[in-house]
């Protein structure tokens, strides 16, 4: 056994989970798929007292889907996510990022609302969320309350859930634009790994090829994984030339505060930054301008 | 060690098992621990290796990131369970041992498991599809082409063994 000694609780209902949040005070954690907790408690990074296990909550579990949101249960098991079809069909993003998401075994296992909240700041479905401007629905025994994800991550590993709070459901927007496309890339060290560097974008256009909705983000290079609206914006009304494309994705990059380590230095990381953000947005607007 | 002690039941390759666990006790622990089925390896006990593969509820997951106590009211299948009835090895097995896709068997039982899910779901699979069922299954001593090699060894002769099948009934 490497874990530190812990109470265990299986919570029926979202109701009972958060109010044993609640009665516990700090030291008590919830654990979804625990592709990330267990690791971190089997190494002693962190030792709760109590875990409350979600696993068992059937209403967590969900893909709903209209024309506008496809809203998404927090303990939804990330293999279900990659696997839904009418999902891809209108967010396209999600099983292209879940592709680069660790491997069969711990996805089958791992949550989309256990990689939200436990933001590492290389994983693929934060960087998601910042792009495609999730809405991250948070309940606890006062009530719910619903954050942009642009307010969700706060840095590594922290996000603005409180320790008494529950991640519910998280609101995916769905571009209704007939020529939309999207992309995903990374750099890691081996396929799974989380990224050195990950970039995603989308992009709407009009049957000349203009761009008319561009969104796009970078991930590994600083403490969360960041969306560029205001450079994004720029795009608009653009066929994304390489000069524009060059303008914006060093803009972007120069925005980033990578560290160096010994898989990658600090100026190898803000070089590969706009190197996939180029290759990203290229491929999104190709892709986008590619349909009939 | 004073853990308190929970009560689980798990379904382990088609048997009810009841014990009593602490709650910080892995799954792949209480396998080879508690019920003796030392033929789920432990590795690196952080989810990086693969080695404790097992099948829960019919899906490949790692057992040493799942408390057994999670395992509670599930079904898991162990490398054990792939086996012939009888005991001796089922076609995927011997195809690992025909096309020497182990060497010193660390890793053969996740490998066994990620392929056996593969072959459950894909009945023949590409090597590249291969590839990436096995993507989270690290081996230092194959080089991983032998595995390759088995797998689609037993995919060939589990269609040959459907057919035939399919012909006598
Ligand atoms: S022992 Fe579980 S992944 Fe290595
Ligand atoms: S056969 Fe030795 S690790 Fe794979």
């Amino acid at each position: 056994m490497k874990a530190a000694s812990f109470d265990y609780v299986r919570a029926a209902s979202i109701t009972e989970a958060c109010e044993l949040l609640r009665q516990d005070g700090g030291d008590v954690k919830l654990i979804a798929g625990g592709q990330s907790l267990t690791p971190m408690m089997a190494m002693r990074l962190t030792r709760p007292s109590r875990l409350v296990d979600i696993n068992e909550i059937d209403a967590l579990k969900f893909i709903k889907l209209d024309n506008n949101t496809a809203r998404i249960g927090a303990c939804t098991r990330q293999c279900v996510v990659a696997a839904d079809n009418a999902l891809a069909a209108r967010v396209p993003l999600l099983r292209r990022a879940l592709a680069w998401v660790g491997h069969t075994q711990t996805r089958n296992r791992g949550t989309l609302g256990g990689s939200l909240a436990h933001a590492d700041p290389a994983a693929e479905l934060p960087l998601v969320a910042q792009v495609l401007d999730a809405r991250l629905q948070i309940r606890s025994t006062s009530g719910t309350r619903t954050l942009p994800a642009s307010e969700f991550f706060i840095g590594p590993l922290t996000t603005a859930l409180e320790a008494h709070e529950c991640l519910e459901e998280i609101y995916w927007p769905v571009w209704t634009e007939h020529r939309t496309g999207c992309a995903f890339t990374e750099v890691s060290r081996r396929h799974g790994d989380f990224a050195i560097i990950e970039a995603c974008a989308q992009i709407a256009v009009d049957a000349d090829g203009r761009c008319m909705r561009a969104s796009f983000g970078l991930g590994g290079g600083g403490t969360i994984p960041l969306a560029f609206p205001a450079l994004a914006a720029t795009l608009i009304g653009t066929q994304l030339d390489d000069a524009v494309l060059k303008g914006v994705t060093q803009d972007a990059a120069a925005e980033l505060d990578p560290g160096g380590d010994l898989h990658a230095s600090a100026g190898y990381r803000k070089h590969l930054a706009a190197v996939l953000a180029t290759r990203v947005l290229r491929a999104a607007y190709d892709e986008a301008y590619g349909k009939a | 060690m004073s853990d308190k002690l929970y009560p689980v039941a798990i379904e382990v390759n088609g048997t009810r098992r009841t014990l009593q666990v602490p709650a910080r006790l892995s799954l792949v622990d209480c396998l080879r621990d508690e019920l003796r089925l030392t033929g789920t390896h432990i590795g690196c006990e952080h989810g990086i290796c693969g080695a404790c593969s097992v099948l829960l509820d019919g899906e490949p997951v790692r057992s040493c990131l799942m408390f057994a106590v999670q395992a509670d009211g599930h079904k898991v299948t162990t490398v054990e369970g792939l086996a012939n009835t009888d005991g001796t090895p089922g076609i995927l097995q011997d195809s690992f041992c025909e096309k020497h896709a182990l060497q010193c068997g660390y890793c053969t039982p996740g490998m066994l498991i990620a392929a056996h899910a593969l072959l459950a779901e894909i009945k023949q699979p590409t090597d590249a599809e291969i590839r990436v069922a096995i993507g989270g299954n690290l081996c230092r001593c194959t080089g991983y082409q032998q595995i390759v090699d088995a797998v689609k060894l037993a995919a060939a002769r589990l269609s040959t063994q459907a057919t035939d099948g399919f012909k006598n009934g």
